[in-house]
């Protein structure tokens, strides 16, 4: 029978779920790297059993840690971040000059063929790979350098490269960053071209910009690699033509600020966000936690509430803590800042948390295993 | 022998417990223990001190015979007692809570 396997990143340290095919009992394994931040940890589509980790701490700084066993044992692997030539500058809060200065992985992107080649998006935002297990580390600078990056602007999570979705059908490559805005490549990251066209932010001088926005976070189908979704620091849209026009597609959502968004593993239509009251306060409107679907690729929301607190809830759902199964019914699970990991067995309809008291959850990654 | 006393977080991440015993051949300064910490236990790289520019990370402090030596040179010789295995030498985490606590 398939089982399925959540890798959850806290604040405190990792937590490795798992279970059968039903997804009713679950078992609890860690804190791994206790008292350490896990930012990500995602595994290879290629290997399952090759997963990798985003730790971090204020004293210690950055450590990429790697497991080939499933999470059973785990390895230190390279953790020297050196952006590529001079790195120069980007923007400050305050539009002055700031140095590009590395601070921690956000992201983790393994390949969708290689186990070996992988990659991480870091604060300040740049896009690095690695081809030999997370041993070393090259900067894709080009996105850097391809012109509007000493434009770019911290948003209040940081300078953040957050989002990385590679395109399974060619050697395209979509990223993110708070806050510039969405990026392509078309040649496996050489060269970057900013794919914001149709993004609106009323608080940027020029509320249609090239670069500035806020996006908090970009997914995409694998069956439909021109269509991608994304959850703006306000506004759900969503592109179809690979990101080179966005249309808003919020439609009747109480709200449509949030961070995380996501797609059901067997419908491409069938979209996933969590609406966040505003931009200050971060927690879900009305103290209801609710997930909202739309089967139509946005616009028409049904919200999500079967077994979700729907009163006194003040959690966040942060933009990497939401993730889909394959299963047949496909599995649906995200974690909050309150330290819960729920999940739905059946796409959404009704959900159970799987674990309560962990700490803040900041990702939280599925895969399904034979 | 050099001992050095390493906060409990990097004893675990190096898989070491108690103090490291370290042999340094010539002077023994910051920069040389933390060369040949380094050396051994190469998981530590970046966690004591930046990999690029070699400084101290902000959250750490270097003690010695009752004295904070963070701010010292890296070169400058470390005091008779640590060189003699008689005191060891203290790398410690601030009780700064870190960010986001």
């Amino acid at each position: 029978m398939s089982k399925v396997r959540l890798l959850v990143g806290t604040r405190k340290g990792a937590f490795v779920l798992t279970a059968d095919g039903k997804r009713e009992q679950w078992s609890v394994d860690g804190p791994l790297f206790g008292g350490w931040e896990l930012y990500h940890l995602k595994g290879s589509p290629a290997d399952p059993n090759r997963l990798y980790a985003s730790q971090s701490s204020g004293w210690f700084g950055q450590l990429l840690q790697r497991s080939n066993d499933g999470g059973k044992t785990w390895e230190p692997v390279g953790n020297k971040f050196v952006y590529d030539g001079v790195a120069g500058t980007h923007q400050w809060y305050d539009g002055t000059p700031h140095p590009w200065e590395f601070k921690r992985v956000w992201h983790i992107e393994p390949s969708l063929s290689d186990p070996d080649t992988v990659y991480a998006g870091v604060e300040d935002a740049a896009l690095f790979r690695s081809s030999d297990g997370a041993q070393t580390w090259e900067e894709l600078s080009g996105l850097r350098r391809h012109g509007s990056g000493p434009r770019w602007q911290p948003g209040a999570g940081g300078l953040c490269l957050h989002s990385i979705v590679l395109d399974p059908s060619s050697a395209r490559i979509f990223i993110a960053i708070s806050a510039a805005g969405a990026f392509r490549s078309d040649d496996a990251g050489k060269t970057w071209k900013p794919i914001n066209q149709g993004l609106r932010s009323e608080q940027l001088p020029n509320p249609t910009a090239e670069v500035g926005h806020c996006v908090h976070h970009i997914t995409m189908h694998r069956s439909r690699p021109g269509v991608l979704f994304m959850q703006k620091h306000w506004d759900v849209l969503r592109s179809d033509d690979a990101g080179e026009s966005w249309r808003e597609v919020s439609g009747n959502l109480p709200t449509d600020f949030g961070f995380a968004i996501d797609v059901h593993a067997h419908e491409p239509e069938t979209i996933y966000v969590v609406p966040i009251k505003s931009d200050s306060e971060h927690y879900p409107p009305e103290g209801k936690l609710r997930v909202y679907r739309s089967r139509t690729g946005g616009n028409e929301w049904e919200p999500l509430t079967k077994g979700l607190p729907q009163q006194d809830c003040y959690v966040n759902v942060l933009r990497d803590a939401m993730a889909v199964d394959s299963l047949d019914s496909c599995g649906v699970y995200f974690g909050t800042t309150g330290g819960q990991v729920y999940g739905s067995a059946d796409a959404g309809d009704s959900w159970a948390p799987i674990v309560r008291d962990l700490p803040a959850v900041l990702s939280v990654e599925a895969q399904t295993l034979p | 022998m050099i001992r050095v006393v390493l906060p409990p977080h990097l004893r675990t991440l190096a898989g070491v417990q108690g103090d490291v015993e370290l042999a340094i051949e010539g002077a023994v300064t910051q920069r040389s223990v933390l060369d040949a910490i380094e050396s051994r236990y190469p998981m530590l790289r970046g966690t004591i001190r930046d990999q690029i520019t070699q400084q101290r990370r902000p959250f750490l402090r270097f003690f010695a015979c009752t004295e904070d030596l963070s701010h010292e040179s890296p070169d400058a010789p470390l005091p008779e007692a640590v060189v003699a295995g008689t005191e060891p030498f203290f790398i410690i985490g601030a009780i700064a809570g870190g960010e986001r606590e």
